[in-house]
C-alpha cells in the first residue's frame, strides 16, 4: 500500500468532485436547504390550514331537538357554529364537505334531563378532515359545558360541595430531564437521518468514480499508470466515504438549525405542564452518533462502489442503487417503529443496529457493552465490504465488462 | 525493449463460451523501433497491448517490457510505459496541467522534477495557451496533445500506442504520426495497433500481422514485400489473412 499514491488519487477525486455542479447540488444544497425548506414549508402549511380552520364558522346540522327548544336556540347562540338547515342527505354533506358535522338530540332530551334520565348526544362528523373535527369539537364544548352546569345545578339543589362529585385530582408531571425527553421523540429521526444522509451522500460519487469513469473512459487512462489497484480503490473511496460523511454532517447541522430557528415543537407533543418539547441534544450525542455511523459509512461507501462497478453506465449503476435505498430504508425505519428495543441478536444486524443505539444516544442511554458489540460488528461488515471493493477492482470481468 | 514471449488471453462469454482473444502471439520490439501490429477488428491488437501495459494478465505465456515481466512486475511495467489509445480519455473536470501533474505524481516524480518536465512538455507540444483550461472544454487536438503530455510525462523508455488515431481528423491524426516518429527518434521503443496501411508505410520498421489472436507473419516491409512479391501492403496482408477468412467461412 502506498499512502503517497491513494493521497494522490484522494486529492484529485476530491478537486473533481467539487468543480461537480450535481455534487454541490446533491452533496452539499440538498442537505443543508432540505431541512430547513421542509420544516419552515411543513410550519407555515400547517399554521396556516389550522388557522383557518379554527377562525372559520364550522357549518353543522341538527337533528331532533324540536322537543328541545332551550339547547337549540343556545347550539345557534354559539358564535363558533352556524347552524343550518337540515337535510335527509346530510351524511353525504359532511362526507362531501358541505357541512362540518351533524349533532343528533335525542326525543324529549331537556325531559329527561329534569328526570334525571341518562340519554345520549350523538356527533357525527368526517374522520381526519381537520375543519370537521373542529365543528364536532365546538359542539361538543358546548355540550360539556352544559353538563356541567346541569351537575352543579343538581349539586347546588340538594346543597352538596362540588368536590363530592371530583374527590381528588390526579395530575402526570416528567421527571426526566429535557435532553432525555427530546431523544426519546426525536432520537430515532436523527439517527434515521443521519444513515439515510450516508447512503445517498455516498451514491452519486460512488457511481461517479465506478461506472462514471468506465463510461467517460478514464478508467483505462488510470489503469495504465503505475498506481496498484489496492492504492486506487482505497484512493476513491476515501473519496466517496468524504461525502457520505459531508452530507450527513450538513444534514444533521441543518437539522440543528432548523428546530432552534423553528424553537418549540408543540405540534409533536406537549408535556403536563403544557410546555413545548424543545431539542435538547448535546455535543457528546452528535459526537457519538457519527462515530457509530462511522464504520457504516464505511461499509455503505465500499459496498455502493463495488455494486457501481459491475455497472458499465451511470444509468445501470443507478438502476442497482435505487432498489438499495430500500434495504436501508426498511431496517432503519424498524428502529423507529413502537416496542423495537436494543437486544444482542439485533445489536448484529447492521443498519438497524445503528439506527436503534443512535435512538439511545440522543436519548442520553449509553450502553457500552451494547454499543462495543454494534461499534465491532458494524466494523466487521466495514471490512468486509471493503475487502469486497478491493476484490472487484481486481477483476477484469468487473473491469472490462462488455 | 518488448519481449512477447507466447502470450495467451481467453475471455469467458455467457453466449459464445470461452474466446481465445490472442493464441500464442511472440515478438520483440527493439529500442529505437516501431513496431507495428496490423490486423483488423477484433483480430486481437487491443487485447495484445493491453496485456504489454499490464492493464489485463495473461492467462498464458508472459512478455518482458523495459526489463521487467508483465506478470511478475506490472507496477514497475507500467512506471516504465507511456499507453495511449483511443479509450484512453482525459478527466474531464482537471485542467490540462493538473492532468498532466496528476500521471507525473502518481508515477513517482518530485515537485521540482516536476515542474521542470512539465513546463517543458507543454512549451515542446506548444500547449501553454490552454494549459489552465479544463479538459472537458479542450478540442480534440488539444485533448489529444494533452494525452500524449500525459503518456511523456515519466519519460517512459516504452511506448505503446493502441489505434491512436482512430476517429480523429487529419491535423490531429497528423501530430500523433509526428509524435510516435519523434519517440522513435529518442531511442524509445513503440509499439503501437491499427488497421490504417498508411500509418504502417509511414511509420513501423517492423510489422506484425495480427488475425484471430495469432500473429500470422512478421518482419520489415522490405522483407514482407519480398516474401509475397507484392509492393502494396493491402495486397500483401490480404494475402496472409485472406486464407484465414476462408477458412472461417
Amino acid at each position: 500500500m502506498n499512502t503517497r499514491n491513494i493521497g494522490f488519487i484522494y486529492r484529485k477525486e476530491l478537486t473533481e468532485w467539487l468543480r461537480d455542479r450535481r455534487t454541490l447540488i446533491s452533496t452539499v444544497l440538498v442537505p443543508l436547504l432540505a431541512f430547513p425548506l421542509l420544516m419552515t414549508g411543513i410550519s407555515a402549511v400547517a399554521i396556516s390550514v389550522i388557522g383557518k380552520a379554527q377562525k372559520e364558522k364550522a357549518t353543522i346540522v341538527i337533528l331532533g331537538g324540536e322537543d328541545s327548544p332551550k339547547v337549540v336556540e343556545d347550539l345557534r347562540n354559539v358564535k363558533e357554529i352556524e347552524v343550518v338547515p337540515t337535510t335527509p342527505n346530510w351524511k353525504e354533506r359532511i362526507s362531501n364537505k358541505e357541512i362540518r358535522a351533524a349533532v343528533a338530540i335525542p326525543d324529549g332530551f331537556e325531559a329527561s334531563l329534569a328526570k334525571g334520565d341518562v340519554k345520549t348526544v350523538n356527533i357525527y362528523f368526517y374522520e381526519g378532515d381537520i375543519k370537521s373535527g373542529f365543528g364536532a369539537d365546538h359542539v361538543e364544548k358546548y355540550f360539556k359545558k352544559y353538563r356541567d352546569d346541569v351537575v352543579k345545578q343538581r349539586l347546588e339543589a340538594k346543597k352538596l360541595p362540588a368536590n363530592i362529585i371530583k374527590p381528588f385530582d390526579i395530575k402526570q408531571e416528567n421527571v426526566a430531564p429535557p435532553e432525555k425527553v427530546s431523544g426519546a421523540a426525536f432520537g430515532g429521526l436523527i439517527g434515521y437521518m443521519v444513515i439515510l444522509l450516508c447512503m445517498t451522500g455516498a451514491t452519486y460519487p460512488a457511481i461517479d468514480l465506478t461506472a462514471g469513469e468506465k463510461e467517460r473512459g478514464t478508467m483505462e487512462t488510470i489503469l495504465s499508470s503505475p498506481v496498484s489497484r489496492q492504492d486506487l480503490v482505497l484512493g476513491k473511496f476515501f473519496l466517496v466515504l468524504s461525502a457520505a460523511l459531508a452530507t450527513a454532517t450538513l444534514a444533521v447541522i441543518s437539522m440543528g438549525m432548523s428546530f432552534g430557528v423553528l424553537g418549540k415543537f408543540k405540534a409533536f407533543g406537549s408535556s403536563s405542564q403544557g410546555q413545548g418539547l424543545e431539542l435538547h441534544i448535546g455535543l457528546k450525542s452528535v459526537v457519538s452518533v457519527f462515530a457509530m455511523a462511522l464504520p457504516l459509512a464505511v461499509f455503505f461507501a465500499a459496498v455502493l462502489m463495488t455494486i457501481a462497478l459491475f455497472a458499465k453506465t451511470y444509468k445501470e449503476a443507478q438502476s442497482y442503487l435505487v432498489p438499495m435505498t430500500f434495504a436501508v430504508v426498511i431496517p432503519a425505519v424498524a428502529s423507529l417503529l413502537p416496542g423495537v428495543e436494543l437486544t444482542p441478536k439485533l445489536a448484529l444486524i447492521p443498519i438497524l443496529n445503528t439506527s436503534l443505539v443512535c435512538k439511545e444516544i440522543v436519548a442520553g442511554t449509553y450502553h457500552w457493552g451494547m454499543i462495543g458489540l454494534i461499534f465491532a460488528s458494524s466494523c466487521v461488515y466495514a471490512a468486509a465490504g471493503l475487502f469486497l471493493a478491493v476484490k472487484m477492482f481486481q477483476r477484469e470481468s468487473v473491469l472490462f465488462r462488455s | 525493449m518488448i519481449e512477447a514471449r507466447g502470450l495467451c488471453k481467453t475471455f469467458q462469454d455467457k453466449k459464445r463460451g470461452v474466446i481465445q482473444a490472442v493464441d500464442k502471439v511472440s515478438f520483440t520490439c527493439k529500442p529505437g523501433q516501431i513496431y507495428s501490429l496490423l490486423g483488423a477488428n477484433g483480430a486481437g491488437k487491443t487485447t495484445t497491448l493491453r496485456m504489454l501495459a499490464t492493464i489485463l494478465e495473461p492467462t498464458d505465456g508472459t512478455a518482458v517490457v523495459a526489463g521487467y515481466d508483465v506478470i511478475d512486475h506490472p507496477e514497475k511495467v507500467r512506471a516504465n510505459v507511456g499507453f495511449l489509445s483511443t479509450a484512453t480519455a482525459l478527466y474531464p473536470r482537471l485542467t490540462a496541467q493538473e492532468l498532466v501533474e496528476y500521471f507525473g505524481r502518481l508515477n513517482g516524480l518530485d515537485e521540482a522534477t516536476l515542474k521542470k518536465r512539465v513546463d517543458d512538455i507543454f512549451h515542446r507540444l506548444e500547449m501553454d495557451s490552454f494549459r489552465d483550461r479544463r479538459c472537458d472544454k479542450l478540442s480534440t487536438g488539444m485533448k489529444q496533445k494533452t494525452s500524449i503530455a500525459r503518456t511523456l510525462v515519466h519519460d517512459p523508455p516504452v511506448m505503446i500506442f493502441d489505434e491512436p488515431t482512430l476517429g480523429l481528423d487529419v491535423m490531429t491524426a497528423r501530430t500523433i504520426v509526428t509524435f510516435i516518429r519523434e519517440c522513435r527518434d529518442r531511442g524509445k521503443t513503440v509499439i503501437f495497433s491499427t488497421h490504417v496501411m498508411s500509418e504502417v508505410e509511414k511509420l513501423c520498421d517492423m510489422v506484425g500481422i495480427i488475425q484471430d489472436g495469432k500473429l500470422l507473419d512478421e518482419g520489415t516491409l522490405p522483407h514482407l514485400r519480398e516474401k509475397y512479391g507484392d509492393a502494396d501492403l493491402e495486397e500483401i496482408f490480404v494475402k496472409i489473412v485472406g486464407p484465414y477468412h476462408k477458412a472461417e467461412a
